[in-house]
C-alpha cells in the first residue's frame, strides 16, 4: 500500500506532471506535494508525487556502501 | 540516475550479509522489528533471512495498512454500499472481511463497488454520474492520508466523500515495545511514511526506549544496511535514530503534506484489527469538512465489528508474536485464493507475502 516508484518528470503544467517510469509511456501525476521541475526524478505513491528523489544522495548512499565494505575488507 | 539495479548488485549483497555476521555478537538473540508490508515483501522476495546470523530474527509488525482496518470500518462502507452509494476503493480493500461480509461479497450480491487505481479515478466518476453518491473508502498510513487531505482540501463534487480509515505508524511501534515477551532490539523505520512524517516522530524509541531505529529504502541492499546499521548499534550499546534512505527521506519530512494532513484532520484514537484501541492513531476529518466525511454526511457510524473469526490468528501475525506458518490455518484453509483473515487478503499481508514466497520462508 505504500508502495512508491521514482519517475521523472518530463513536462509540467500547474499541480499536473507528465511522467517517465522508465516504460517510455508517459503518466499523469499529481505534482501538487513537491517542487518539481523538468527532468527531477519523484517519488509516486497512487498517481501523487510525494517527494522528490536526490540524485546527490543516491550517490552518495551508492559510495557509502562501497567505501563502507573497502573499510570492512 | 543511479540506476536501481545499483541498489540490487547481490555482490554488495553478500557483501553486506558478511558484515552483520561478523558485526554480530556470537552471544544472545537480535530481534528487528520492521512496520512495513512492502519491507515484508523485499526481506521474502529476495530470501533475506537466508542471509543473517541465526541468531538474528526479523519480524514483521503491523505494517499492513488494509490488514489493520478493523472490521467496523469495513461494515460501514458495506452499510454504505447497501444503501446505494456507489462504493470505490483499492483492489486491496475489496475482499477485507467485515463482520458479515466483504464489500467484495456485498458486490456480488447486487451493490455498486468499484475498483479504482487513484482516488482521481473516483472523483471523476462521480462527476460523469452526478445522480449518485460516491464514496472512496481511503484506507493507508502517512504516505497515502495526504492524498486525501489533498482532495479534501480541493475542488469535490457534492456528491462525493470519503469513508477514511488511516492510521499512523508510530504509535503501532510504541505498543509493540509494551508487548512484554515480544523483546524487540531495534526497528526498521519504514522508508516512504518516513518520507512525509520525517524523523522527528521517531526519537521517542530512542530517547525514551533505548531503542536503535534507522529508516530504511525498499531495495534488498537498502534492507540489508538497515539490519547491518542495527547489529552495529547494538553491538556497541547504543540507541541511535538513522537514515539509510537519505535520497528520499529529509529529516523533516515533507513539509507541504504535513500542512495538508494538519489542515484536513485531527488526530485521534484509533481501532486496529487484531490490536485495539491505540490512542492518538487515526487521522479524522475536521468537523469543518463534513459534508466530504462520508459517517457524518450519511450517519453511519458502526463501533463494534468481530475482526478476527475463530482459529485465524491474524491478530498475533500482526503483531509479529507469530510466523504464518505457525498459525494452523496457513495454506490449509487460509489461502491466497480463499482468505480467511485480513493478512492473506491483502499483497502486503504478512501472510499473503509469505504464501507467495513460500521457498524462502522456510
Amino acid at each position: 500500500m505504500c508502495l512508491a516508484i521514482p519517475a521523472k518528470v518530463m513536462s509540467l503544467d500547474g499541480d499536473k506532471a507528465r511522467v517517465d517510469f522508465g516504460e517510455k509511456v508517459l503518466r499523469e501525476v499529481n505534482v501538487s506535494l513537491v517542487d518539481a521541475k523538468v527532468g527531477d526524478y519523484v517519488l509516486v505513491h497512487a498517481g501523487y508525487a510525494i517527494q522528490l528523489v536526490e540524485e546527490k544522495e543516491a550517490l552518495e548512499t551508492l559510495q557509502l556502501w562501497k567505501d563502507l565494505l573497502v573499510a570492512g575488507e | 540516475m543511479a540506476g536501481n539495479l545499483r541498489f540490487r548488485n547481490p555482490e554488495l549483497a553478500q557483501s553486506i550479509a558478511a558484515k552483520i555476521n561478523v558485526t554480530t555478537p556470537k552471544k544472545g538473540k537480535i530481534k528487528i522489528c520492521h512496520v512495513c508490508g512492502t519491507h515484508e515483501w523485499t526481506i521474502a522476495h529476495f530470501g533475506l533471512r537466508s542471509l543473517l546470523p541465526e541468531n538474528v530474527e526479523v519480524i514483521a509488525g503491523p505494517g499492513c495498512p488494509v490488514c489493520i482496518v478493523p472490521a467496523a470500518e469495513i461494515d460501514e462502507a458495506v452499510e454504505l454500499a447497501k444503501q446505494g452509494k456507489v462504493i470505490t476503493c483499492f483492489g486491496d480493500v475489496l475482499r477485507v472481511p467485515g463482520s458479515q461480509s466483504s464489500l467484495l461479497e456485498t458486490k456480488a450480491a447486487g451493490a455498486d463497488v468499484r475498483i479504482v487505481y487513484a482516488v482521481t479515478d473516483a472523483v471523476e466518476m462521480a462527476r460523469r454520474e452526478p445522480q449518485k453518491e460516491f464514496v472512496f473508502h481511503a484506507v493507508g498510513f502517512e504516505t497515502t492520508a495526504p492524498i486525501t487531505a489533498l482532495e479534501v482540501l480541493g475542488d469535490l463534487p457534492k456528491n462525493f466523500s470519503f469513508l477514511t480509515s488511516h492510521r499512523l505508524i508510530p504509535p503501532a511501534m510504541e505498543l509493540l515495545l509494551g508487548v512484554g515477551d515480544l523483546e524487540i532490539n531495534g526497528f526498521i523505520a519504514p522508508g516512504h511514511v518516513s518520507a512525509i512524517i520525517g524523523l522527528k516522530p521517531y526519537e521517542l524509541f530512542t530517547r525514551v526506549y533505548r531503542m536503535p531505529t534507522v529508516v530504511a529504502g525498499f531495495e534488498p541492499n537498502d534492507v540489508l544496511m538497515a539490519i547491518y546499521m542495527i547489529v552495529k548499534q547494538v553491538s556497541e550499546g547504543d540507541s541511535k535514530l538513522e537514515n539509510e534512505y537519505s535520497r528520499i527521506v529529509k529529516p523533516e519530512g515533507n513539509p507541504k503534506a504535513l500542512e495538508v494532513l494538519n489542515k484536513a484532520f485531527n488526530i485521534t484514537a484509533g481501532n486496529w484489527r487484531g490490536i485495539g484501541r491505540l490512542p492518538d492513531s487515526a487521522y479524522q476529518l475536521r468537523p469543518k469538512f463534513a459534508q466530504f466525511d462520508a459517517r457524518e454526511k450519511f450517519g453511519v457510524h458502526i463501533k463494534e465489528g468481530k475482526d478476527i473469526l475463530l482459529g485465524c490468528e491474524c491478530h498475533l501475525v500482526i503483531i509479529g508474536k507469530i510466523k504464518p506458518k505457525e498459525c494452523p490455518m496457513f495454506m490449509k484453509a487460509c489461502t491466497p485464493a480463499k482468505p480467511v483473515g485480513a493478512c492473506m487478503v491483502s499483497s502486503e499481508g504478512t501472510c499473503r507475502v509469505w504464501a507467495k514466497n513460500v521457498a524462502t520462508q522456510n
